[in-house]
C-alpha cells in the first residue's frame, strides 16, 4: 500500500492513505495517512453507515487538502469501531486460515514433531 | 487520540510486525494538491482484491494457494458507476462478507458521488483500482503496476487518490 502511496505521489499524484495501521505510513515514508481504529477489512466503517463512511472520507479527503509538507503526515480519525472488539477481533480473520499461515502452522508442527523425535 | 496500529492483531503477529526490519527511506514524495477540493477529480485506489464480475478474472488466489510466500501483483479496473452486485471478493486474509454487503466499507464510490453532488470534491474518477494487498515483494507493484496505473490516473486528468488497505 505504501509502496503505491510513494509512487503514485512521484509521478504527480497527491495521495491519502486511511490505513487501520498508519505505523506503517510512518516506517515507510508514505506522504498522508489517516489513522483509523478499525478491524481489517473494514476501511471506511461499518457496511450500511453511510454516515460514518462519509465522515471519514471527509478527515482523509482534508488531509489531502490541507497537509503540509514534509511527509510522512499522520492524522488519527478520532471516532471509535462502534462494534464489540471481544467479536470484532475474532470476525475479521478469514473463514479458513490464509495460505501463509496454514503454511507457517505445518512448518511449526513438523519441527515440534521432528524435535520429539518423530517422523 | 493516536490510532494503535496493533489492536486487532494477535500477540504473535503483533510482535512480528514490530521487529520487522523496514529500510529506510530517502525523502518522502510530496505533491500538493493541485487544485481546491471542490475543483479536482479524486480516484480510490483499494488493495481489497476486487474485481468486477465477469468484466475481469478474479486475482490469482488459486497460485497464492500453490505458493504462499507469492501474492498477485495485478490490478482490475472498477468503474465510477460500479454497483454492489457486480463486485466479486476473495481475499485470503480477511473475512470479505461486510465487502460483500457494502462495497464502500472498502471501495466507496456511492459516498464520493455522494460528496460529488454536493459539490465537495470536483468529481470521482471514471477509473478507479483495486490492487490486492498480501504482497510479500511488492517489487512488481514498485516498478510495473503501479507506474501504469498512475499513468492512466494522470490521463484521466486525476488530482488526489484516496488509498483503502484492507
Amino acid at each position: 500500500m505504501n509502496a503505491l502511496a510513494r509512487t503514485f505521489e512521484a509521478e504527480g499524484l497527491s495521495t491519502v492513505i486511511v490505513n487501520m495501521m498508519p505505523v506503517w505510513g510512518e516506517r515507510f515514508g508514505s506522504p498522508r495517512t489517516l489513522g483509523v481504529e478499525f478491524p481489517f477489512g473494514h476501511t471506511l466503517g461499518v457496511p450500511g453507515d453511510a454516515a460514518l463512511q462519509t465522515r471519514v472520507i471527509r478527515a482523509a479527503l482534508d488531509l489531502l487538502a490541507t497537509a503540509q509538507p514534509p511527509g510522512p503526515v499522520v492524522g488519527h480519525f478520532d471516532e471509535p469501531w462502534p462494534g464489540d472488539f471481544d467479536h470484532w477481533k475474532k470476525a475479521w480473520h478469514p473463514k479458513q486460515p490464509s495460505p501463509v499461515i496454514k503454511f507457517m502452522r505445518e512448518q511449526a508442527e513438523k519441527r515440534a514433531r521432528e524435535s520429539r523425535g518423530q517422523a | 487520540m493516536p490510532v494503535d496500529s496493533y489492536k486487532w492483531l494477535p500477540p504473535s503477529l503483533k510482535g512480528f510486525f514490530a521487529a520487522m526490519q523496514i529500510p529506510p527511506y530517502d525523502s518522502v514524495p510530496w505533491t500538493p494538491l493541485a487544485k481546491p477540493l471542490a475543483e479536482a477529480t479524486i480516484a480510490l485506489v483499494t488493495t481489497a482484491g476486487i474485481n468486477v464480475r465477469g468484466a475481469e478474472p478474479p486475482f490469482d488466489y488459486d497460485r497464492e494457494w500453490e505458493h504462499p510466500m507469492w501474492g498477485d501483483p495485478t490490478y482490475r479496473t472498477l468503474p465510477r458507476d460500479l454497483r454492489q452486485e457486480q463486485v466479486q471478493t476473495g481475499h485470503l486474509h480477511i473475512n470479505n462478507d461486510d465487502i460483500d454487503a457494502d462495497m464502500n466499507v472498502c471501495l466507496p464510490v456511492d459516498r464520493m458521488k455522494e460528496l460529488e453532488a454536493a459539490g465537495v470534491i470536483g468529481r470521482l474518477a471514471d477509473r478507479n483500482y483495486s490492487f490486492m494487498g498480501y504482497q510479500p515483494d511488492t517489487t512488481e507493484w514498485r516498478e510495473r503496476y503501479a507506474p501504469e496505473v498512475a499513468a492512466k490516473m494522470r490521463d484521466d486528468r486525476v488530482d488526489g487518490v484516496i488509498l483503502t488497505p484492507v
